[in-house]
């Protein structure tokens, strides 16, 4: 690790990940000490206010984005095993009167836990073993939001930050999709309010997934993988779903 | 109908809409071939976002530039501020031609007006002469998509509609065929209009010129054989030089079709000898948009229809769900500056995934706006978070989207309710989707107990 | 108050910032020009003739009409510029001369003096545009700067035959333009 000295990494963890997913962020925490960080969980932290943002409603999230860089002020970098929610934090949080500063710094301090791995503290490749089919779900607002891989639209280098700490694992067998970047219809409210077109939309990538034999769907937002393996599980598909934080923890151990 | 109740009756032909998907896919991805293969393409879409930046900065000496130059080149310039004008314009220049029949190549602006039923209501036959639009100008119907207006049919609707109006053979379903029946009913159509309208793809300042690219010469055909060409333009669609056509040429038809380039791209300059062009600068909500600073620059837009091939809700929905003049993305961030109300629910239309934004050659911020237009609509129409969350949480066990206003209530009630009042009818998450399985803790509580 | 003063006053009252406009780089584009406008004109679904082909096919008759406004062809051809192009609705086959060719997408630039009617390219039922090969330009950058400040009434690209795909995206040539096009390199 080339930073020093040791630097204090909060975890954030998202609302729906700590009620549905411990599982999740308990992985997440631990990737990130087997890999040598100093990390803690803020117990007051809550949401960070983009069901509602996303809703029409940011101007009401004042208070929520207040609490959070609150929270999350003492702390040298905040990690989330979230591409989504980072991007709210970035670029959605309303401005808040008397912690610009403060605001400032966290839009520079928080990262995506994948990109925290690759970009911050540098590791160049994960060793371990995970012999499964793979399919990645590239969620778009770590995709699109934060560039946490190449967009098939844009005319540049193909990266992929996930493929990059999974393709060292032994076994792993990483399956290229046909639409390798389409978003599953998840969306927050949108999930609700378009329900018919949010779950074709499900639908149609798992139809991807299947086509490739894919044994477990991973990505690096649990609301989307909710979305699927919501649908996946209705009908009886024998797809199993991973956080990409679980499988290399599993790969790791 | 709201986008929502549209979409789901679209998706109830499963084969129908899973052919629009594919076939708009298709599409977008011969403009992902194609756009890879033009090593400077990032770059020349940064160059057509700046100097768009610059027309939107200096719009109306552009424009006095453009008609100065227009004028001296012997063409008639008009000014229209809203469609009415706009089409009285029109009607009054047919009412000196003494013409009772025009023919008309593509055109979102007059769509836009509503020119066709204005004129019809004035005893004016209007022929639509791009094929697509043919076919769904015979059908009554608007265009449901800016570059391809019949991608909603189906060849067996087309041969079963040109069987009724063009006297094709019954059944026959051939592209060809059809193509070619319409080709000999609308030359007819061509030789004997007396004028012909056109819209404008590039308005050049510099030059007092203007562009118009089309596949299948249908404009071309329609003006050179009138003798009057009445050319209708949004003020936004000026460019400050000629030498910037050279990067919108390259754009457009590669990010709209997956082509190197339209096969005619015409530049009008002055009259063929004997004959009249007008040209009609149209505002109708223009300079409103220009002045919202969040969403100014959806005026960049340069009408490829990228941002729907692309878009995965498009895709899925049909151009009709979204019942305004431009569909898909970019249409959700235009519309609502024209009617904020009617238009309420697109901006809603869309999972905010961004692709739209990374396709768009003049590097629209697509979904950003999306995300912005939801915000003004909330305070427009005074709802209140708290509706949001009854929304979401009524009966807290209806979406797992209210967990953070309920939280581990939450997972009590999903632990402990039998499976029957969960999945009831209305909880619209668990329709088609589980819920996620309730752990025994939340991370919350097992880290408490492991870390504290 | 006019609708245009109208408009330009509400522009003006907005008092936007000023963007300077950017520098357009030297885009370089292909090598091989002549290759690459091959590849291109194919690609749109035209077609690339010898002058020694295009003589033997209007030696054939398969085109009762024909027009030329390129002497080297003229001999084969039995139509005269009319006034007004309606009489070329029968036209089988025009042969125009063009002034140059993009190579990174195939279109050849013609303008008013090249076309002496401007419907002929559309009108008539297969076209011919002769070009010299040495006249290529690689990218459309370059074919601006090549047509510069030159005055006319009117111009144009033509890369391809008419071609539509409105019916189930199927493509057909042949829309409502010249059925065919046919590049004559020389």
């Amino acid at each position: 690790m080339s930073i020093k000295p040791k630097p204090h990494i909060a975890l954030f963890i998202p609302c729906y990940v700590d009620q549905f997913y411990p599982n999740v962020a308990i992985s997440t925490l631990a990737v990130l000490e087997k890999l040598g960080c100093q990390v803690s969980y803020p117990m007051n932290q809550t949401c960070c206010g983009q069901p509602m943002a996303n809703a029409g409603f940011e101007r009401d999230t004042v208070g929520t984005t207040k609490h959070f860089i609150e929270t999350f002020a003492v702390y040298d970098y905040v990690v989330a095993p979230s591409g989504s929610c980072v991007v709210h934090v970035k670029e959605h949080s309303p401005k808040v009167e008397g912690l610009e500063k403060e605001q400032a710094e966290l839009h520079d301090k928080i990262f995506e836990f994948t990109e925290f791995i690759t970009d911050i503290i540098k590791i160049e490749r994960i060793d371990g073993s995970f012999p499964h089919r793979i399919g990645y779900h590239s969620s778009c607002h770590g995709q699109r939001g934060l560039r946490l891989s190449s967009s098939s639209e844009l005319n540049e280098k193909p990266f992929s930050k996930a493929k990059k700490l999974l393709e060292n694992l032994e076994g792993l067998e990483w399956v290229e999709l046909t639409r390798t970047d389409e978003c599953c219809g998840f969306g927050g409210t949108f999930a609700v309010s378009e329900e018919a077109l949010s779950v074709q939309m499900g639908k149609d990538r798992l139809d991807d997934h299947h086509a490739h034999q894919v044994e477990i769907l991973t990505g690096g937002d649990m609301s989307c993988i909710m979305h699927l393996q919501g649908i996946a599980q209705r009908q009886n598909q024998n797809l199993k779903f991973k956080h990409l934080a679980e499988i290399l923890n599993e790969a790791m151990s | 109908m709201s986008h929502p109740q549209e979409a789901a009756e679209f998706l109830k032909d499963p084969a129908k809409s899973k052919w629009h998907d594919d076939t708009l896919w298709f599409i977008r991805d011969k403009r992902d071939k194609m756009s890879h293969s033009v090593p400077e393409w990032e770059e020349l879409r940064e160059l057509a976002s700046s100097i768009k930046d610059n027309v939107l900065g200096n719009l109306a000496d552009y424009l006095e530039e453009f008609e100065r130059n227009a004028t001296k080149n012997g063409i008639k310039v008009h000014w229209a501020a809203n469609a009415q004008e706009h089409n009285e314009i029109v009607l009054s220049i047919l009412k000196e031609k003494e013409c009772k029949a025009i023919v008309k190549s593509k055109s979102i602006l007059t769509e836009e007006c509503h020119l066709n039923p204005f004129l019809e209501k004035n005893e004016i036959e209007v022929v639509d002469t791009d094929l697509g639009e043919r076919i769904v100008q015979f059908l009554g119907q608007p265009p449901s998509h800016i570059v391809l207006p019949a991608i909603h049919l189906k060849k067996g609707e087309i041969s079963e509609l040109f069987h009724e109006k063009l006297q094709t053979e019954k059944g026959n379903e051939d592209p060809y065929y059809l193509t070619q029946a319409a080709r000999h009913h609308l030359r007819e159509k061509f030789l004997a209009a007396k004028v012909a309208i056109t819209g404008v793809n590039f308005g050049v300042a510099e030059t007092g010129e203007f562009v118009v690219c089309t596949n299948e010469g249908n404009a071309d055909m329609g003006v050179h054989l009138a003798d009057t060409h009445i050319a209708c333009m949004g003020i936004e669609k000026i460019i400050p030089k000629r030498k910037h056509l050279g990067i919108f040429l390259r754009l457009l038809a590669r990010s709209a079709t997956g082509q190197n380039i339209t096969n005619y791209n015409s530049h009008f300059r002055s009259p063929e000898a004997g004959k009249e062009i007008h040209i009609i600068l149209v505002d109708n909500g223009r300079t409103a948009q220009l002045g919202r600073e969040d969403f100014r620059n959806s005026l960049k837009c340069i009408r490829c229809g990228a941002c729907m091939n692309t878009c995965p809700i498009y895709r899925r929905s049909g151009g009709f769900s979204y019942k305004s003049t431009v569909p898909g993305p970019i249409g959700s961030i235009l519309s609502p500056g024209l009617d904020l109300q009617k238009h309420s629910s697109l901006p809603f239309a869309s999972t905010l995934c961004g692709s739209c934004t990374d396709v768009c050659p003049v590097k629209i911020n697509i979904h950003e706006q999306l995300y912005r237009w939801r915000q003004e609509i909330t305070k427009a129409q005074g709802t209140s978070v708290k509706e949001l969350s009854m929304m979401l949480g009524n009966g807290i066990f209806k979406s797992p989207l209210a967990y953070n206003y309920s939280g581990k209530m939450m997972r009590l009630a999903l632990k402990n309710l039998p499976k029957s009042m969960i999945y009831n009818p209305l909880n619209v998450w668990g329709k088609q989707r589980d819920l996620p399985t309730v752990p025994k803790e939340s991370f919350k509580e097992w880290y408490q107990k492991n870390r504290s | 108050m006019s609708s245009r003063d109208s408009i330009l006053g509400k522009i003006r009252s907005l008092n936007l910032a000023q963007k300077a406009l950017p520098e357009i780089p030297d885009f370089k584009g292909a090598e091989n020009l002549v290759d690459r406008f091959r590849t291109a004109i194919l690609g749109n679904k035209g077609e690339i003739l010898t002058p020694d082909e295009l003589i033997s096919k209007l030696e054939s008759g398969v085109y009762p009409t024909v027009y030329s406004s390129v002497t080297e062809f003229s001999n084969l051809a039995n139509q005269a510029l009319p006034t007004d192009s309606h009489t070329f609705a029968k036209l089988d086959l025009a042969i125009l001369k063009g002034q140059f060719g993009v190579a990174e997408n195939g279109a050849i630039w013609l303008e008013d003096s090249d076309l002496g009617l401007r419907a002929i390219p559309f009108i008539t039922e297969h076209l011919v545009i002769v070009l010299d090969s040495k006249s290529l330009v690689s990218t459309m950058h370059q074919a601006y700067n090549r047509i510069g400040s030159q005055y006319s009434g009117f111009g144009l690209f033509i890369a391809g035959p008419s071609k539509t795909a409105d019916i189930e995206q199927s493509l057909v040539i042949g829309a409502h333009g010249a059925k065919s096009l046919m590049v004559v390199l020389v």
